[in-house]
């Protein structure tokens, strides 16, 4: 999976590593008999940003744990740079960072603490040099004025930035987004779409993103897989979704205001009137 | 049968999570922060309430003892059953049942809250164990401030019963021979043997309900629901292994 082309730049130091690839063979997942993942299998390879678009419920979420190593498949298997991304051996040898859809800040730690944790606990550097790594990733994501605050302070989007900002401190191979936009204003994501964007350019992590924002996805993505009741049913560049002739995908990819139930199309009625 | 399974599962989480977070026990001097925190939460916070509540046990005994030993004759003995009552039995299993009740309910919310909110999920990401960082500290703090408990529960239960023995009419004993009587029954060994059954019943509560807080599934009403249970199994193991240990210890 991986390529001598591909390496990550340090954020911090520099210094370049390995881009990690994602191989997903063949991987199902039911939960109480319920299938949720069927038979998905796809490939991220080192360096690229690897959108993974659908409807709300198609298991986009859950297929990103599984990469993340925090659930195991029922069937198939999925490696991160060849490894099993379960096991604590692969953490150790991976960075894969996963910016939750809400968050998942430490709620009892300021701002600075959150991303100071991963340093500290890896004994990364002393206090000064930790100091310095957690400042460098706020301004990047440009939340350095919030770094003595708590997360129940922030809005969400700050939310959002300082996740990916505590992401960054990991200075990771593999970059796992879920929903990075959700919950957002336009303006927020953008700005979130460009700073993933940045970060792959910049440094080159091998990101894959979970998301409903055709935006993003359409603009960013090197390559993306819309996923369907559990069921991966296209993959491609963005190019070639927005040229496919695959009514799920024309529907999805644009939807049309008849989908809707008539009581809303009564408001929208009254509203023009 | 299906009762049967969810028990056997339990302590085998439980036997996991115990035998992991020791595999930590060396980063244990680098988390002094995390452990000092939880030793000002388990034992300077729940102070208080210990001693209160150690104060009337200490005088319900003494006039429950006064009023039965009256018809014998035997008030001086008063001390010395408030003094083995206190120290080998209900200082450590009163103690226990609040710090079950105070501490073991907060873990639980805590770590159950972490759990529902994705905060384990993201240590897990970090490659951070939750058993480092959220058990060992507590195991270790409960570990330290529990024979800290029981002392002053013991104390001040002992100064209760003689407060009773002195001023309530019917009982009528001095402190001296109160505390005579104390001395004269209640030996090191049954203080001692007091603490190892407190030391068991704390750690017992606070592994159970880190267990339970951490295998909290669902949104946040379930953290209720961990919280409940987290109390309830604590009681319940108390009163089991209090038979136990006591049988251990006579």
């Amino acid at each position: 999976m991986e390529t001598s082309c591909s390496k990550t730049r340090n954020p911090f130091t520099g210094a370049e590593a390995n881009a990690v690839g994602v191989k997903v063979d063949d991987v199902s997942k039911t939960y109480d008999g319920h299938p949720v993942l069927e038979n998905v299998s796809f490939e991220v390879t080192p360096g690229e940003i690897f959108v993974l678009m659908g409807p709300s419920g198609s298991g986009k979420s859950v297929l990103l744990r599984h990469i993340a190593g925090l659930e195991p498949p029922t069937s198939g298997t999925i490696t991160v740079s060849g490894l099993d991304p379960t096991l604590e051996s692969t953490r150790e040898s991976v960075r894969v960072a996963l910016v939750f859809q809400a968050g998942a800040l430490f709620n009892s730690l300021s701002v600075y603490d959150n991303l100071a944790l991963y340093p500290r606990e890896h004994r990364s550097g002393d206090e000064k040099a930790i100091k310095q790594k957690v400042m460098h990733a706020l301004q990047i994501l440009s939340v350095e004025d919030a770094a003595q605050k708590f997360p129940s302070e922030l809005s969400g989007g700050m939310k959002k930035r300082v996740s990916i900002a505590r992401a960054l401190v990991m200075e990771p191979q593999l970059l796992l987004y879920d929903e990075p936009t959700s919950e957002l204003d336009p303006v927020m994501s953008a700005t979130i779409t460009e700073i993933i964007a940045t970060l792959k350019q910049e440094y080159s992590v091998t990101s894959l993103v979970v998301t409903h924002d055709r935006a993003l996805a359409l603009t960013i993505s090197n390559r993306v897989g819309i996923l369907m009741d559990g069921k991966l049913i296209t993959l491609g560049t963005p190019g070639d979704l927005t040229k496919s002739n695959d009514p799920r995908i024309v529907d999805f990819l644009n939807p049309k205001i008849d989908v809707l139930h008539p009581r809303f199309k009564k408001l929208e009625t009254q509203a023009t009137t | 049968m299906n009762q049967i399974t969810k028990i056997l599962e339990g302590v085998g989480s439980v036997v996991q999570l115990l035998t992991r977070s020791l595999s930590y026990a060396g980063s244990l001097p680098r988390q002094w922060a995390r452990f000092v925190e939880q030793c000002y939460m388990i034992g300077y916070t729940t102070l208080p309430i210990v001693a209160i509540l150690s104060f009337f046990i200490g005088t319900v005994l003494a006039l429950e003892a006064g009023y039965a030993m009256q018809d014998f004759g035997a008030k001086e003995f008063i001390g010395s059953l408030v003094g083995l009552s206190m120290a080998r039995e209900l200082g450590p299993m009163m103690t226990a049942v609040l710090l079950a009740g105070r501490v073991g309910s907060a873990i639980t919310a805590e770590l159950a809250s972490m759990t529902v909110y994705q905060e384990i999920d993201a240590l897990t990401t970090m490659n951070i164990p939750a058993a480092k960082i959220l058990v060992l500290p507590r195991l270790a703090a409960v570990l330290v401030m529990m024979p800290v408990l029981i002392i002053i529960a013991n104390i001040v239960g002992w100064f209760g019963g003689s407060v009773v023995a002195r001023y309530v009419s019917y009982v009528g004993i001095g402190p001296e021979a109160y505390f005579a009587a104390l001395r004269h029954f209640t030996k090191f060994k049954d203080v001692m043997n007091g603490m190892e059954k407190a030391e068991v019943f704390g750690f017992v509560v606070v592994l159970v309900c880190c267990d339970i807080g951490l295998n909290t599934k669902g949104g946040p009403r379930e953290i209720g629901a961990s919280v409940t249970r987290g109390v309830v199994v604590s009681l319940i193991l108390i009163l089991v292994l209090d038979y136990f240990v006591t049988k251990i210890l006579l």
